[in-house]
């Protein structure tokens, strides 16, 4: 009789449960195809790839194609331009970002604040294809508008796609134009969640715009700062394709600053068909992110238990 | 209160002058492109591009629309990937949500942990790359432009989750569910109406997030240039151009896998694939900027 009912329950149960489980079936189907899949093939960076006789069937070569790699010196200048550009991406980008937010914050005209947020968002809206187009407006080395106004003041014109020495500040450039708008938006929502009374107590005792802002606004701001400086370094090894491989219209000549990791596995991969490289270019970068974004949110989990992502 | 002192009013207008100051750094650039691809060809060849071009002409669009299929066939590539592929994530994402969001469902807590891993470690492009293409053969496939990382994305199958367990009131569901609705109907009659505003936030981006992906056409489709989405045409017009810039003298031994449009309709064509973003841009604005906060508040 008790044991009738327990099985009664468990059945009971387990129909509860079906509904649920076939309604995560499809959701879970791709996860499993799309990122699960993929992950048992790092083991493809740790073989001899020959696909007559399919991957696990390919020579295992343990870390010979690691060690290939990191003797050429692609391997140094891809990690060394990823990280920094990266760096200087964060860097630069929380400051403006958190610049721009407290300026908005600081108008008094609402449809000013409006119109401003709207048009600075445009950029992040439109593909980094239609960037490079625009960029190749400015700069291209016949009809660029650069150019023609360089020539209009008698200064010499430059052959931009081909001088890798300025590529670090467009590319900084056109990376704050497109992102700072939208992080901006992160920062002015955390800055609307600020206790409004804490300002008037501030008023009440005689404090200035600048002391408010500098003293009560980023102090209550740094958490969230923090906090999203360090999420993007646990990114650091991930660059934005598109910037550093359209911007640059792939240009041979800008390499040595232009090649981040992402740029390196997709010329070596449909470029040059090199799967023992690409590889373990691929499976260099996914390991140390994953390291750095668990240590990372170890950092974050110390300073404010909230925000941690786990 | 209300009145503004002197002091006041001269940090406002500074803060305004800032503020246009970068409205015109954002407009500006756009508005060469589109005057560039509106000057007359010859002027352009002969002075370059400029915002105040010498004479207006409305050939390359007119050539774009009449001549070229090609490009008509791109931006109906575009159009067909971003209904299907939003349409889709539209119906997989809340489906894995809800039952993340209802406690009695056993299993919540592995399930969200499957779900989130994927937004900690990924295989590497390499892997994904052979399996897409030694495997399961979608490369230049219409599903090359739709499957790889576009069609759900874990992000946002949490976001909707922590949506559905804040706004959703548990005793809508119990009684739904004493009524003897099926969990099908209850996600689609009682949960869904309360989520309209997630439903268009991850719709919209997801939407923008296939209008403009050029990176699966990039891998994928590397034969069959009929299967271009309108971005990747565009980018294979780009790396035309820098074709031709690496090897200007030995131009006549190269054989141009698109016709390549002058310089006019190739600014036309970027603004062509910006117009539907900008057309729409002022109706999912509000959406738009809500997604960003919610996103920012977290996952």
């Amino acid at each position: 009789m008790r044991q009738g009912a327990v099985r009664k329950m468990k059945k009971g149960s387990f129909t509860k449960q079906l509904p649920f489980l076939l309604m995560t079936l499809p959701g879970l189907l791709y996860l499993l195809i799309n990122n699960y899949v993929p992950m048992f093939g790092i083991v493809i960076a740790f073989k001899d790839i020959d696909f007559a006789k399919g991957i696990l069937g390919s020579e295992w070569v343990g870390l010979e194609n690691f060690k290939f790699l990191f003797r050429t010196n692609d391997a140094f200048v891809m990690t060394r331009n990823t990280i920094c550009y990266n760096l200087v991406f964060i860097l630069l980008g929380t400051a403006f970002s958190v610049a721009v937010a407290i300026m908005l914050n600081e108008l008094i005209s609402q449809r000013g604040k409006k119109i401003y947020q709207t048009v600075i968002l445009l950029p992040q809206l439109i593909s980094i294809i239609i960037v490079a187009y625009i960029v190749y407006a400015f700069l291209n080395p016949e009809s660029g508008m650069v150019n023609g106004l360089l020539s209009a003041m008698g200064l010499e014109e430059i052959s931009w796609y081909s001088e890798k020495k300025y590529w670090p500040f467009i590319l900084t450039f056109v990376n704050l134009w497109k992102s700072v708008g939208y992080s901006s938006i992160v920062y002015l929502a955390a800055i609307s969640g600020i206790d409004q009374s804490i300002y008037e107590a501030a008023k009440v005792d005689g404090a200035g715009r600048f002391r408010q802002i500098f003293q009560l606004t980023i102090p209550l701001l740094k958490p969230t700062i923090i906090v999203l400086i360090l999420m993007s370094v646990g990114r650091i090894m991930y660059s934005d394709f598109g910037l550093f491989y359209q911007v640059t219209m792939n240009s041979g000549a800008l390499y040595e600053y232009t090649n981040t990791i992402d740029t390196y596995i997709y010329r070596a991969l449909l470029q040059l068909n090199d799967i023992s490289m690409s590889s373990a270019a691929s499976v260099y970068q996914s390991l140390v992110g994953f390291v750095l974004i668990m240590a990372v949110n170890m950092i974050v989990k110390k300073i404010d238990q909230e925000n941690a992502l786990f | 209160m209300g009145v503004i002192s002197k002091q006041e009013k001269i940090a406002q207008v500074v803060l305004h002058m800032i503020f246009i100051g970068m409205c015109l750094m954002v407009i500006i650039p756009f508005l060469l492109l589109f005057m560039s691809s509106v000057t007359d060809e010859n002027v352009l060849i002969r002075n370059g591009y400029s915002l105040f071009p010498e004479k207006f002409s409305l050939d390359a669009y007119a050539y774009i629309f009449i001549r070229s299929g090609a490009i008509v066939r791109a931006y109906g590539v575009s159009i067909f990937i971003t209904i299907v592929g939003t349409a889709f994530n539209l119906i997989i994402t809340p489906l894995l949500a809800y039952p993340l969001s209802r406690s009695e469902f056993k299993y919540r807590n592995t399930v969200t942990f499957i779900v989130f891993f994927t937004m900690l470690f990924n295989g590497g492009m390499v892997s994904s790359y052979i399996m897409w293409t030694r495997y399961l053969n979608i490369n230049n496939t219409i599903w090359a432009l739709i499957f790889p990382n576009l069609l759900m994305s874990p992000f946002n199958v949490i976001l909707m989750k922590n949506f559905f367990k804040a706004n959703v009131p548990n005793e809508l569901i119990e009684s739904a569910r004493m009524d003897g609705g099926s969990e099908l109907l209850i996600l689609t009659r009682v949960v869904l109406p309360l989520s309209k505003a997630i439903m268009a936030t991850v719709g919209l981006f997801v939407a923008i997030g296939y209008w403009n992906d050029w990176l699966n056409g990039l891998y994928y489709i590397t034969k069959r240039t009929e299967l271009f989405s309108l971005q990747n045409y565009l980018n294979r017009i780009l790396q035309d151009i820098q074709y031709l810039n690496s090897s200007a003298n030995t131009v006549s031994n190269y054989t141009q896998s698109i016709s390549m449009p002058t310089t006019s309709i190739r600014m036309a064509l970027a603004v062509v694939g910006v117009v539907p973003i900008m057309v729409l841009y002022p109706f999912f604005q509000k959406y738009f900027v809500k997604g960003i906060t919610i996103g920012a508040v977290k996952g």
